[in-house]
């Protein structure tokens, strides 16, 4: 909890597309991602285009490759499925080349693979070019301009203000469960990791109830000033 | 002269039948600064819940008794006023600070009073001047340290403007130096403080006159110093001094309005 530090997706800089307004950018990323995702996966060549758009903002924002990279493993969940298209999907069946022989795999899979893990590749590169240039509150002010029912943007903006006093919490836990011979990661003790995210689920609940406390006691009447 | 607080009578039970509140009878008057001491579990964090109605007369449970601000009775139809004139600084500073910035935060108490624009501004800037956080402004208040948020957590009640102060457990989990400045701010300010704590040195240091709550009543009210030095009564509530303290080594403080009738 220093002092100054921004968020962790949120790459300090000054090039132009910090300074872009966060509207703008909104719909940027909005426009790329329907274009990507409208975009038939035989085009093979328009995703190329894609990635090198792409991949000019984020040269020009000075974001570093490696950092992008590096929050790219969120999408390690999607990859695993679309790896493992290929392998299930009925239809002909193509030989793909490998060292030790050829690997017979589904074409039509193989296909639907590529599409999943390109598309949604260049989706999250791209938010997370967005998130890496905006502040989250700048975010929030976009999405006020470009017309957010205020009730979705001042949740989100509760959601950013409490996600690290939550994930402190957590980390607590999870420190409490190792100083007492328990690893999270083991899968042995899941039941117990369960049992504290259930524990945690409780606490955020109560704090919930606090924090609605306290806007009372400042007058909340179910509306938030603007 | 009306008291800016006035308990007469006070009893709550929580709907699992549990009596918090027995009887509570108390008052605070303008200008005063009062601590409210008591064991764990002596009903104070249900006492202060219902100084600016929360618990009470729109909360669960049930109970009885009044509770006056300023001649103006807590009750359903007087809860705004009420929430404007009592100020509560809530003990864990994340429970108080929701918004995105400092500047949103304090301003969230005004601009539900209905302020706007340059007047609105000008109350934030004021109350953030009181608790010298002026330069964090457009922070977020978790990049903020605890001493820090804590200071703003008053601010956004000082900026209500409030005729009582209420803190719940101000110096919790203060390191001596946050401890230390928010006396000397607490001190500054020119209003009226009710001041929950089980930290009795801050309570002396403070507060010229304390009350003790016990088993859901106020079992004793007094001087602090007059009460810290009663080691029957002290023994008597769960209250201990920390080792190496002894109130009869330090000079009582004093209270301009020490002379009033009470």
């Amino acid at each position: 909890m220093g002092a100054g530090h921004g968020h962790r997706l949120h790459f300090h800089g000054h090039s132009p597309v910090h300074r872009a307004p966060a509207h703008l950018k909104i719909l940027g990323l909005l426009a790329f991602v329907l274009a990507v995702v409208a975009t038939p996966r035989e085009w093979f060549a328009a995703y190329a285009g894609y990635l090198a758009a792409l991949l000019v903002v984020v040269l020009v924002a000075r974001v570093p490759i490696p950092f992008l990279l590096r929050r790219l493993v969120i999408e390690v969940p999607f990859v695993v499925f679309a790896v493992l298209i290929p392998f299930i999907a009925q239809g002909p069946q193509v030989a793909v080349p490998l060292p030790w022989g050829d690997l017979m795999v589904s074409e039509s899979g193989l296909l639907a693979a590529w599409g999943i893990l390109v598309k949604g590749t260049l989706g999250v590169l791209a938010s997370l070019t967005l998130a890496a240039t905006t502040e989250p509150t700048d975010v929030l002010i976009g999405l006020q301009r470009l017309r957010m029912p205020d009730l979705i943007v001042q949740i989100m903006a509760f959601m950013i203000r409490y996600l690290d006093v939550v994930t402190a919490d957590l980390g607590r836990m999870l420190t409490a469960m190792r100083s007492r011979g328990v690893d999270p990661r083991a899968p042995r003790h899941w039941p117990a990791l369960a049992r504290t995210l259930g524990a945690l689920f409780v606490r955020s609940y109560e704090r919930g109830e606090r924090v609605h406390l306290a806007m009372l006691s400042r007058g909340y009447d179910g509306r938030l000033p603007r | 002269m009306t008291p800016v607080l006035d308990v007469r009578g006070l009893t709550f039970s929580y709907p699992d039948g549990h009596r918090a509140l027995d009887g509570v009878d108390l008052h605070v008057h303008r200008g005063e600064r009062v601590a409210l001491l008591g064991p764990n579990g002596a009903g104070k964090t249900t006492l202060v819940l219902h100084l600016n109605g929360i618990l009470g007369c729109g909360g669960g449970g049930t109970g009885t008794g009044s509770v006056t601000v300023s001649g103006l009775d807590v009750t359903k139809a007087n809860l705004k006023e009420v929430r404007r004139r009592v100020g509560i600084v809530f003990q864990d500073p994340d429970d108080q600070l929701f918004m995105g910035s400092v500047r949103q935060d304090v301003a969230f108490g005004p601009a539900n009073l209905g302020l706007k624009g340059e007047a609105l501004e000008r109350r934030v800037m004021h109350a953030l001047d009181l608790v010298g956080m002026a330069d964090y402004a457009d922070r977020p208040p978790h990049h903020l340290s605890f001493g820090q948020r804590r200071r703003v957590a008053v601010a956004t009640v000082l900026a209500m403007e409030p005729e009582i102060l209420v803190l719940d457990e101000p110096s919790s989990n203060l390191d001596p130096a946050s401890r230390r400045e928010l006396a000397d701010i607490l001190r500054s300010l020119d209003v009226t403080v009710l001041m929950v704590t089980h930290d009795l040195p801050y309570a002396l240091e403070l507060c010229p006159r304390a009350l003790v709550l016990s088993g859901g009543r106020v079992a004793e009210d007094g001087p602090t110093h007059a009460l810290l030095t009663d080691d029957a009564l002290m023994r008597a509530h769960r209250l201990e001094l920390p080792f190496g303290f002894d109130p009869r080594t330090v000079a009582p403080p004093t209270n301009p309005i020490d002379n009033l009738p009470r």
